[in-house]
């Protein structure tokens, strides 16, 4: 088995896209003051255009302060069918660990939300689009594991374009996975709480994510199976731009609710306390 | 020397020649070093012709294959159902919406068992294939299978699968009518069966569309089946940007049963009449069907528990990642 150095989960947010002094919102043009945007949870005040965010912040802003505590670091990406397509497999993960500064693109925590002791997953677009590799797979399981061990729930937030191509059969496997993982946790009569964020799609939209007890999403954020070119290739037909957003998919009953970021942990807090779970874990 | 005429680009030529030279070269290196004689070129000119033969044979082999799993002319459900289940009673409908015409399923006799048999049908002619839309089911097609999975559970039957689709329908409805949710739902359902379950990818494994009916006990593929978690097509368009490098990426994302057999996520490979499925019903199909009743007379010695355990632990540990060292 390969030998990998221990990276650091970085936890500075790379340089912000907007909000910096002097920008303005890009959804609707409104000039934001220095910090604005940081304040509001990268949400614009103005318009409430949800900005994606790394997952490291996310854990943040979910987290309890100092509550934190990171599981399955150690498990690192491997490369089982020695996929080349235009550059090697490794050399594409390495660079997206880089310039992420995760080590996967799950990041799982145990931690407490407003006070009650939770397993936390966030994924990140930013590596290799959030795709699900065995590594996502595995991580989630633990997640799920570590849940039943300490009777507390699960929160996991997607963000993902969907399987890991480079990993070939592996990554379908992980939608097998993910979901008999989630039966655990329906067994020990535990919640899964499914959180969708822009964008969340293909493998993880049709495992894990949609067997949740609860399911939330980020306003604005697009759900699809397919590719939106597959699907005007295959039926010829046109679709609208918010073809699968947060909104649309409430509307066809296929989530719960829509929730600003902004209120996003009061309402997995309210969530989780009617639901149960915790507090007996720690 | 005359160079041999180039073999036809099928993939059993191709193994046929490759494990010839391989037991060549083991013969050569066996024998005992005699003075004066020397095979180091013999060997040389075996080890390149071998290089050669898997570099070809390897892009040519995954292709074909791809070619052969997709020939419309290869067995489909119902021709599994006309050649070997007399009495099959085919049952509609999702209960909820509509009948989906690219999943069958209904109730059959196999051997001494009484199953449920529920699979993909692309469909043989134009027309039939546009009724069965190219057998890419939408969520109407993927209810109906969880409908009949639970009326197997209902009945302690045994549940087949067969597999063979290019992929769930990519359409404006069946994403709004919930295909990701769906397909999830599914995969679920299958996960927690308490009957004995088999699974054969006949043709086509694509990707969450396949997966969807495939999560069983055993999970067998025709020799000149593929399994994928995407099309080579749509693989090359998104990694090589171009549709065109088919080949290469069938290639690189070892979707042969072979390959997966060797990767350890598929349970066994059962044999094609020579020149492909399509060419022998027939054999196919008894062939298949003998491989389905070895699989559940196996899994029927095991408890329900017990099985269902099995079944999950197979799927959690699927999946191949490194271990850093921590400090």
């Amino acid at each position: 088995m390969a030998k990998y150095v221990t990276v650091q989960v970085t936890r500075k947010e790379p340089a912000a896209a907007a909000g910096d002094a002097g920008e303005r919102c890009k959804k609707c043009g409104v000039p934001l003051e220095e910090g604005e945007l940081e304040k509001s949870l990268r949400v614009c005040p103005h318009c409430s255009y949800h900005y994606p965010i790394p997952a490291q912040t996310r854990v943040e802003q979910l987290a309890d302060e100092g509550t934190v505590s990171f599981i399955g670091e150690e498990l690192r990406t491997a490369d089982p069918l020695e996929f080349f397509d235009l550059r090697p497999y490794p050399e594409r993960f390495s660079e997206a660990q880089q310039e992420a500064g995760l080590t996967e693109a799950l990041l799982a925590a145990l931690c407490k939300i407003s006070g009650r002791p939770a397993a936390l997953g966030v994924m990140d677009f930013r590596f290799m689009g959030g795709s699900m590799g065995s590594v996502v797979g595995e991580r989630f399981y633990r997640l799920a594991q570590s849940a039943v061990e300490g009777h507390m729930p699960l929160v996991v937030v997607a963000a993902s374009g969907g399987a890991r191509m480079q990993e070939g059969l592996f990554s379908l496997m992980q939608m097998a996975k993910t979901v008999v993982a989630v039966q655990l946790l329906g067994e020990a009569r535990l919640p899964f709480i499914s959180v969708l964020t822009h964008p969340t799609t293909g493998g993880v939209l049709a495992s894990f994510s949609t067997v949740a007890d609860v399911i939330m999403a980020e306003p604005g954020a697009v759900m699809r199976f397919a590719g939106a070119r597959i699907i005007e290739q295959t039926t010829r037909e046109k679709l609208p731009p918010d073809f699968g957003s947060s909104e649309s998919q409430l509307a066809h009953g296929q989530i719960d609710l829509v929730v600003d970021r902004r209120q996003l942990k009061e309402y997995l807090a309210r969530c989780l306390s009617f639901l149960g779970g915790g507090g007996t874990g720690d | 020397m005359t160079e041999p005429t180039e073999p036809p680009a099928t993939s059993r030529s191709y193994q046929a020649e490759a494990l010839r030279l391989l037991q060549r070269l083991q013969e050569l290196r066996n024998l005992p070093a005699l003075p004066g004689a020397s095979y180091s070129e013999e060997i040389k000119k075996i080890q390149d012709r071998l290089e050669t033969l898997r570099n070809r044979g390897a892009s040519d082999t995954a292709w074909n294959t791809v070619q052969i799993a997709r020939h419309q002319d290869r067995p489909q459900i119902l021709d599994y159902v006309a050649q070997s289940l007399p009495d099959f009673l085919e049952l509609s409908g999702d209960r909820l919406r509509g009948d989906d015409k690219a999943i069958v399923g209904g109730l059959a006799t196999l051997g001494s068992r009484r199953i449920v048999l529920i699979g993909h049908q692309k469909g043989h002619t134009l027309k039939e294939r546009q009724e069965r839309s190219f057998g890419m089911a939408r969520p109407e097609g993927y209810r109906k299978a969880m409908r009949l999975a639970r009326l197997a559970e209902k009945f302690g039957l045994p549940v087949v699968t067969l597999v063979d689709t290019g992929g769930a329908y990519p359409g404006k409805d069946a994403e709004e009518g919930g295909q990701a949710g769906t397909i999830a739902r599914s995969i679920e359902v299958f996960a927690n069966l308490r009957v004995p379950t088999v699974a054969v990818v006949i043709g086509e494994g694509g990707s969450g569309g396949a997966l969807a009916l495939a999560v069983a006990d055993r999970v067998l593929m025709l020799e000149n089946s593929v399994y994928s978690v995407i099309s080579p097509e749509g693989c090359a368009a998104l990694l090589w940007r171009d549709s065109a490098e088919g080949p290469r990426a069938a290639e690189a994302l070892r979707l042969t049963a072979g390959d997966l057999l060797e990767l350890g996520l598929i349970d066994a490979v059962i044999p094609e009449p020579t020149g492909g499925a399509h060419t022998d019903h027939r054999v196919t199909v008894k062939r298949v069907m003998r491989e389905v009743q070895l699989a559940l007379a196996e899994l029927e010695r095991l408890d329900a528990g017990e099985r269902l355990s099995l079944r999950r632990k197979k799927y959690l540990s699927m999946g191949s990642y490194a271990i850093a060292n921590s400090r």
